[in-house]
């Protein structure tokens, strides 16, 4: 690890105006990529502001019928929340299968969707569920957020600060971990609101994105035979030592299946 | 009553309370005033001429004291790594022997491979300079894989080995190999290949080099299996050190596997160079360095074929394999896919014919050396996957095709054809205890509850044989070993009773400190409390020869032993004389002396503080104290055998297995704690089956770069892996030739468990038509070989 200054503001407004004042500034979350790329010298940040003592980051409440969760909150808050376990039980669900339970007491839901890794949980939850990225100037709809690997639509220096999930009617999330890193290789959530059926999977692609073809087979038939007839195209998929781009392919109709039988 | 810390009492570790409190001393945990740190500058390239070294930047960072090259240690005379083994071609010839100095000074040849070492006040400090230091490298193209290795045109990783060939190595009869396959009914044939490991042990590998100016003395702290036998390879082959003024220490030991038996170059290097700066020098692997340069375990390429006659009795084996040594040879790197190897290819049934030819092969890798089993887990794949291929084939049961080909209990001792005299086993009865608690007659109804969830069930078996205990010395020397192979005691008895046991064995997580202090328990009556067993230390222990290949007890244990023998005669003396009776007389009862016939006795705490406070001694005859120093060079290997049966499930539709059930049948002779030999079948399973699913060290095989150099990437079995093991063991056939009648554990779990494992895999897949899977069996490997034998999947 290569020496940095280590700020912990107060508030938003505090991170944002220390975000101005340094030459190469990194946002901390809960770290759990920041840190291990950091402590290998992969990056060199001047300063490090640490965003765990803003109060307004935390927090999980109801809000419009849907679920508020401030972009702090760790997983294993979101995993144990009555709150969040009660209206969306799917989410609960997702947060308690991510990682290990080191992670999950450290990761936090702001430091995984900004981050954008293609094989983190959360983001598709976020795309799913319909969800808004609030942060420190806008609201970024999901559809709009992550555009890419490890890429965003947020701006230099701006801070996401909560996320806002639709209620679903019902919804679940089926994840296939990669034996070693137990990140997803295929992670698939399947989110119904009334009419409209949400498909995003994780891990597959660069990026987060949604099945439309199995969107469209579930609007018809809300039944895992749906999908039979439905497929992800392998080409553009990622390709690792762990899972070929055709494996992939496969495991997310496999994963939507039982998403859609744990959906019930 | 029986002793509740004497021998078979399950008793628990007594190093457990400071290793699992944090409370243990590791190498890293040392620390000493003047400590200076040092980080290898390591290169980035699996092949490449170092053509300059810039330090000059590097030496002006903050903190720095001394960067050091290849070229200084030159001019220090530092001599190479030496290799403990030398293998010798069927042509007679000896194996190609390159030098591995402990820095590379023309060429690296891996990525790892350490180009110069910064020493600073800090290990940041360290960190930031070696980040500095400029090498010129010229890049040059690499041989990765032990078969492009062999091809005519590969790079050559040393330019005077040609076709990078290290050694063309044989065992066996050809002739009668030959013969008996002209005879065949049947052949069974197999191409498979044992994949690379990173042995992984908990502690990373450091080392702390120590030099006192005013004695002359070198210290070397550091995380080996065997500290003597690294005193005497790098004071006498690489730095010109005489015994008397080198000290080895490997104090706590985060486990091994295999991987701390061998003498690195860092070792040489902190030691070196603490003398040069006149400082203490502390080196500690972070976890990616490890993954680089901790010498790796397997990496075999085989084809197997077994001759059999009409009623599937087997007639011959034949086996070609070729081993991947990696860029240079380990320590003991030719004697495991040879001597640790194919003689034990006769697995445990009589086949009458073996012929073996290993050819190993240099590769741009680290080196590749001893890992858990250590040749044992390659032959018992290669034998056990072929068995089930032949029982397929044959349509006989994989049961009864074995039982059919045991080697029967009453031919011991039985001499097979590579090498290696069996003293006891009763394999049959190994099957005969496992068959029920597995149920196997239940297997087909279990199959089919399974399908009707829509997974697939298969049942393996491995039924192994292993040679421990490495020895005796002088067939080992016979063999190519450039070291003796016994093990060293001393038992030393204070005034009041206590006893301090000094073993040339090491613990690195076996419980060592348990177990040897229940043998001196039940020798001589003394709690265990009251025994303390010293072992890592050069200063403090005789010369012995550390721990690896499940030999400790077999082994260290009988020479405590022998020094417990001898502790025994002369107490008997000193109890006749204090008794006044004849030493005929006394007898050694529940550890008490006794003169018999009468109630006379005297425990060894008296007879101790007499020869210690010799007031009423016969001090004509005898010496005062009560102190014993034994060497045992066993008359033979021992045989651990036993076993293994696995039932998997796997989920068609994404290619996970899952192990279900996992039991384990094993002979290990006479057991001295039943729970510490339960406990290193639990772990040696889990690496077995970490094997058979998860592990699989993977380098690009154009750039040589490790792929696998993270647990992102490297993927370790987890307790949620695995299921609750079933463990038997019976003590029906003790060792015949060690005074305890024990064989060893440590690594029966990981020499049974890859097989049994990939037996069940392969046998769940047959409805596909499947025949064979290379390890590890992971979920994409399983569901390309449902799909590639599944036409109508494979058209979608």
């Amino acid at each position: 690890m290569y020496a940095f200054t280590y700020h912990r503001p107060k508030s938003v407004a505090d991170a944002v105006a220390l975000l101005g004042q340094f030459e190469d500034p990194k946002l901390l979350g809960g770290g759990q990529t920041l840190l291990p790329t950091l402590k290998q010298r992969l990056a060199r940040p001047s300063d490090l502001i640490d965003l765990g003592q803003i109060p307004e980051l935390q927090g999980i409440r109801e809000e419009a019928g849907g679920l508020t969760v401030g972009a702090f909150t760790r997983h294993a808050q979101v995993a144990h929340s009555e709150t969040v376990q009660r209206v969306i039980p799917a989410l609960a669900s997702l947060a308690e299968g991510i990682g290990d339970r080191q992670v999950r007491n450290m990761g936090t839901l702001g430091g995984s969707i900004c981050n954008a890794d293609p094989s983190a949980d959360y983001p598709a939850a976020v795309v799913a569920l319909k969800a808004t990225v609030r942060t420190d100037r806008r609201e970024i709809s999901c559809d709009d957020f992550f555009t890419g690997m490890f890429e965003t639509a947020l701006e230099p220096g701006e801070i996401v600060t909560a996320v806002h999930f639709q209620k679903p009617d019902k919804a679940a999330y089926a994840k296939f971990r990669n034996p070693a890193s137990r990140y997803a290789i295929v992670g698939v959530f399947v989110a119904v609101f009334g009419s409209e059926v949400r498909v995003a999977v994780t891990g597959a692609g660069p990026s987060v994105f949604r099945a439309d073809d199995m969107e469209a087979a579930l609007a018809q038939d809300f039944r895992a035979d749906a999908l039979n007839g439905a497929s992800v195209p392998a080409a553009g998929l990622n390709a690792d030592i762990h899972a070929s781009a055709d494996y992939r392919a496969h495991l997310v109709r496999v994963m939507a299946r039982r998403a859609v039988e744990a959906c019930g | 009553m029986a002793n509740p810390t004497g021998i078979g009492a399950s008793v628990r570790r007594r190093e457990d309370a400071r290793f699992l409190t944090g409370r243990g001393t590791y190498t890293d945990d040392i620390n000493r005033p003047g400590q200076t740190h040092a980080v290898f500058v390591r290169s980035p390239y699996a092949h490449a001429r170092i053509t300059g070294i810039d330090a000059a930047e590097a030496m002006q960072a903050p903190g720095v004291i001394a960067v050091l090259t290849g070229a200084d240690m030159e001019a220090d005379k530092v001599g190479s790594l030496p290799c403990g083994w030398q293998i010798h071609s069927k042509d007679g010839s000896p194996m190609k022997e390159p030098p591995h100095f402990p820095i590379a000074r023309d060429r690296a040849r891996y990525v790892g491979d350490a180009v110069a070492v910064v020493i600073a006040e800090t290990r940041e400090q360290a960190k930031d300079a070696a980040e500095l230091v400029m090498v010129d490298y010229e890049e040059l193209p690499a041989a990765v894989t032990s078969l492009k290795a062999l091809e005519g045109g590969a790079p050559l990783v040393h330019d005077d080995v040609g076709g990078n060939l290290c050694f063309d190595w044989h065992l066996g009869d050809a002739a009668a190999v030959d013969a008996a396959f002209a005879q065949a009914a049947h052949v069974a044939k197999l191409d498979l290949v044992n994949q690379r490991l990173v042995p992984n042990a908990m502690e990373p590998r450091a080392a702390l080099g120590e030099y006192d100016r005013a004695t002359g003395e070198h210290t070397l702290t550091t995380t080996s299996q065997n500290p003597h036998v690294i005193r005497l390879l790098m004071g006498a082959f690489v730095l010109g050190i005489p015994e008397h003024k080198l000290r080895v220490v490997a104090p706590d030991v985060g486990g091994g596997f295999g991987s701390k038996i061998f003498h690195y170059g860092e070792e040489a290097v902190v030691t070196w160079a603490a003398k040069k700066v006149g400082r203490p020098v502390k080196w500690t692997a972070e976890r990616s360095e490890s993954f680089l340069t901790d010498a790796h375990g397997r990496d075999h390429v085989s084809h197997a074929e077994l001759a059999m006659d009409k009623d599937g009795n087997f007639l011959a084996l034949r086996v070609a394999t070729i081993a991947n040594m990696g860029a240079y040879l380990s320590t003991f790197a030719p004697s495991i896919p040879t001597y640790l190897y194919a003689t034990l290819l006769a697995g445990q049934y009589k086949t009458p014919a073996i012929y073996a030819e290993v050819k190993a092969v240099f590769t741009n890798t680290v080196p590749v050396d001893a890992y858990r089993g250590a040749g044992r887990p390659e032959a018992c794949y290669l034998i056990e996957r072929l068995v089930e291929v032949a029982a397929a084939e044959t349509g006989i049961d994989k049961a009864e095709l074995r039982r059919r080909n045991f080697v029967p209990a009453s031919a011991m001792p039985y001499q097979t054809p590579v090498a290696l005299q069996y003293d006891t086993g009763d394999f049959a009865k190994n099957l005969d205890i496992a068959l029920p608690l597995v149920d196997y007659d239940g297997f087909a109804a279990r199959k089919a509850e399974s399908a009707r969830r829509g997974k697939l069930r298969g049942i393996g078996f491995a039924t192994y044989i292993e040679a421990c205990g490495i020895a005796p010395s002088n067939v080992a020397g016979a063999l190519g070993a450039r070291a003796g192979l016994y093990e060293s005691a001393e038992v030393r008895f204070h005034p009041t009773g206590s006893v301090t046991v000094f073993t040339g064995s090491h613990s690195h997580g076996q419980g060592h400190e348990t177990t040897f202090a229940q043998l001196v328990s039940e020798r001589f009556g003394v709690p265990i409390e009251n025994v303390e067993i010293v072992h890592g230390d050069t200063s403090k222990i005789p010369f012995g020869m550390g721990t690896y290949g499940s030999r400790s007890l077999a082994v260290g244990g009988s020479a405590i032993v022998k020094a417990m023998d001898k502790v025994e005669r002369k107490a008997k003396k000193i109890a006749a004389h204090m008794l006044e009776a004849a030493e005929a007389d006394i007898e050694v009862k529940d550890g008490r002396f006794v003169v018999a016939g009468t109630d006379k006795a005297l425990t060894i705490g008296d007879i101790a503080l007499q020869a210690y406070v010799p007031h009423n001694f016969p001090l004509d005859e005898l010496e005062p104290g009560l102190d014993e120093q034994a060497f045992y060079d066993p008359k033979n290997f021992t045989y651990p055998n036993g076993c293994h049966v696995c039932e998997v499930e796997i989920d068609p539709d994404t290619g996970v297995v899952q192990v279900v059930s996992f039991a384990a049948v094993d002979d290990f002779g006479r057991v001295i704690n039943p729970l510490i030999v339960e406990g290193q079948v639990h772990g040696g399973l889990v690496q077995g089956i970490g094997q058979a699913l998860y592990e699989n060290c993977v380098y690009d095989e154009e750039s040589g770069q490790l792929i696998t150099g993270s647990y992102m990437d490297y993927c370790m079995p987890r307790a949620d892996d695995v299921p609750s093991f079933t463990v038997r063991y019976h003590e029906d056939q003790p060792c015949t030739h060690n005074p305890l009648g024990v064989k060893g554990c440590g690594e029966a779990g990981t020499i049974g468990a890859s097989a049994a494992v990939m037996n069940a895999v392969v046998h769940a897949l047959s409805e596909y038509g499947v025949t064979h899977l290379d390890m590890p069996a992971t979920p994409e490997r399983v569901w390309q070989a449902i799909r590639r034998h599944t036409p109508a999947q494979a058209a979608e």
